[in-house]
Formats: C-alpha cells, structure tokens, sequence
C-alpha cells in the first residue's frame, strides 16, 4: 500500500498538456491504482471521448514511473464510471483559478450545468459577478469562453461536465 | 451475447460518428465566426472521439485494429446511415443534419445506456450523454436562430429541413443487423421512439417557425452499405493517409 501512495506521488508530477497547472491527479482521471503480477496497473479515464491530449498523457505516466523505478506499469482506459468534473480536487480548483481559468460550478448531476447557460461563473481575475458566456466552446473540450463585464478580462471556464 | 452481432452492430453506431465527425471536419477555419468555428470543430472531435472508443471495442471482438475497422474497409462496408453522409451544403444544412441527428442521438443514447446486454455500449453510452447533451444546445439554438431569423435564413433552413427529411426514417426503421441485434439484446428498438421523436421535433419547429409536412418518400440503404454518391468522396479523403502510409497509427 506504500507503493501504491509513492506511486500516486509521482503521478501528481504529472501534468495534463492542456491545462499545465493541473496534475492527472488534481484532474481526477486517476480512478484506480493496484497491483498487477510483479508490478502495477492504473485506471485512467479520458475526460471528453476526443480529448487529444489522453494518448500524451498516458504516454507521459507510462515515461515517468519507468524514471522512477516502476518499468512495467499497465495503463487501462476506463470510462465506466464516465470521469466528471465533480472529480476535480480541491487543490485542483485552487490552482485552476490562480492559473486564470474559472474552476468548474456546481455538479455535475445538477441538469441546469448541462442544459442551461444560467449558472453564474464568478471572474478568476476579480472576483466580479458580472460575466458573460461568450462562447459554450472553448480553445479545449473541456472549457468555455467568458468575458467579465467589469474587468473586461476574457476567461476560459472549466466546464461542469 | 453474439460477438460477430455486438461487432456489426458496434459498427453502426461508430460509423454514424466518424462520418458526422468527418463531414464537420470539412467545415474547420471555413465557419462564419470563431465561436462557430470552435463549436463545429469541437463536436467533430466529439465524434471522432466517440467513434474510436467503439472501434477499439469492435477491435477486440473481432481480434483486427482499430485502424484497420476504421480506415480501410471499402464503401459497401461502412453502416451509417444516409443521413450523417449528406453534405457541408450550407451553413443551415449542416444545422439541420446536426440538429437531427442529436435528437435521434439523445433518444437513442438513453436507450442503450439503459438496455443493451453489453457493458461496453452501455458505459459508452453513459459516457457519451453528457458530450451529446452539448451537441443539441447548439444544434437547436442555431435552428431557432436561422429559422426564426431573416427571411433568407428561414427559407434557406426550410430548404434544408425539406431536403433531409426523407433521410429521417432511416435512423428509426431496423435494418437487419438492428433485427438480430434487438433479438440478441445488445440492440435497442428504435422504431419505439419514432413517435416521441416527432412530438419534439414538432414543438421545435413551431418555435422556429419552420413548417412540416410528411416526406413524400424515404431513402434508405447506408445501414445496409448502400450509400450516396457522396460516400465515396467523403471515404477517398478520410482514407488517404491510412493507403498512402500503410499501418500508421491514430
Ligand atoms: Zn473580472
């Protein structure tokens, strides 16, 4: 079991491409590390199916446990259960909102963040209400565009999903 | 469960992705704006996205690759439906087609996510729902936009919808592989949610002020791998790189 938290250590060095601020781990897509035979295996799950960055990801988890000793790690995709964004922690939403990227409001389960436009994203700059959806589609899968109306700041959002 | 049933059904449901993914490929750094353009290529991503994670498990009923499913079978072998093929015509064609494919696509999901015998399917289904959910709220709003907006959008989207309509049935009526796959219990009925999907259709419509009237015929065939002539154009780009570079890899 020690193993398996040093193993969780290394991965939280791990960053997601897109969001370079955020670890695998703070992301949540780690579901499942245990052992398998001599070694290891980890259960990563893709946030969004077309997400790009997965195969890089895997590759870099894959590249930096062999550096540190663990040479035969199995990868598996799982998408059962399908990763949300509730699984964002909360070190990952603090470093989010200090990298200038809304973290994700509400749940996931809550049909208004699906569905609707009327959830109010708060500015990462400054704190301000007073914000506008510009775009439901951001620069990544996961994000939206917003502007805050008072700071005048354009902001991705990472979506509630 | 019958795996060489799973596996062509499995194909259907891929294909009609890769192909939608495709035709919206077309479209990125062509859009009118940005935020279109990030929508269009978003959803294309979606798809391609969506297709893969079903190629891999048609893959690994069937012991091939998934490059190989996805880019190197000929045109009678691919099974989406007509629909998805239908091409980048304008700006209110391609809201259209998105439009009602998503809708088929949200009945159809849930269906699966709730009643197919395979793990695979349901869980891709779970996964997919919400990505979906995305896809209609911009496939509808820009429905509502063109439709209830000026004279020449309204008459270029009633062009659009009178056009692809008899595409509709399609997704709907079984073909055979649907048949055994229902019988099999890996399949969903689909031509049970015929009706729930036009009362939706309906009430949208109003709302755009697009007018409906039942299609005078229905084309069909693509489930079947008989498909329009756009099939082919669409395969000899999508193909491309898979026979000029044999065995690369997604
Ligand atoms: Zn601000």
């Amino acid at each position: 079991m020690d193993e398996i938290r040093a193993i969780k250590k290394i991965l939280a060095t791990v960053l997601d491409p897109e969001v370079p601020v955020l670890s695998v781990v703070d992301l949540g897509i780690i579901h499942r590390i245990a052992p398998l035979g001599d070694s290891y295996e980890v259960d990563v799950m893709p946030t969004y199916s077309g997400c790009p960055a997965l195969d890089e990801i895997e590759l870099n988890i894959k590249s930096i446990l062999e550096d540190n000793g663990y040479p035969f790690i199995k990868i598996n995709r799982v998408i059962d259960p399908p990763w949300s964004s509730d699984l964002i922690t909360e070190e990952g939403r603090l470093k989010l909102k200090k990298y200038g990227i809304a973290p994700p409001v509400g749940h996931s389960a809550d049909k208004v963040a699906l569905y609707g436009d009327q959830r109010i994203i708060p500015c990462p700059q400054c704190e301000s209400t007073n914000t506008r959806l510009v775009s439901s589609f951001g620069s990544t899968a996961c994000k939206a565009l917003f502007q805050c109306q008072d700071c005048k700041e354009p902001f991705d959002y990472f979506k509630c999903h | 469960m019958s795996k060489s049933i799973a596996y062509r059904y499995t194909l259907q449901i891929a294909d009609n992705s890769l192909i939608l993914g495709h035709r919206l490929t077309e479209l990125c750094g062509h859009c009118a704006d940005t935020e279109i353009d990030l929508a269009i290529s978003n959803i294309a991503l979606d798809l391609l996205g969506q297709s893969r994670m079903l190629f891999q498990y048609a893959a690994s009923l069937s012991g091939s690759t998934e490059d190989e499913i996805a880019m190197l079978r000929s045109e009678g072998e691919y099974v989406n439906c007509l629909l998805v093929e239908q091409q980048n015509e304008d700006f209110s064609q391609v809201i259209v087609r998105q439009y009602l494919f998503d809708t088929y696509y949200t009945l159809f999901l849930k269906a699966l996510s709730q009643s197919s015998s395979s793990d695979e399917l349901r869980a891709f289904a779970n996964k997919t729902i919400k990505e979906n959910a995305y896809h209609v709220r911009f496939s509808r709003a820009w429905l509502m936009r063109l439709g209830d907006g000026t004279q020449e959008s309204h008459d270029k989207t009633q062009a659009s919808l009178d056009f692809l309509k008899p595409y509709i049935q399609e997704l709907f009526i079984p073909s055979q592989v649907d048949t055994a796959a229902i019988a099999d219990g890996v399949g969903v009925d689909m031509s049970k949610y015929v009706d729930q999907f036009h009362t939706t259709l309906q009430a949208d419509f109003a709302e755009a002020t697009l007018s409906w009237e039942a299609p005078k015929y229905h084309v069909s065939g693509g489930k079947d791998g008989r498909h329009s002539e756009h099939m082919g154009f669409i395969l000899s780009e999508l193909q491309y790189m898979q026979r000029a570079y044999p065995n690369s890899e997604w």
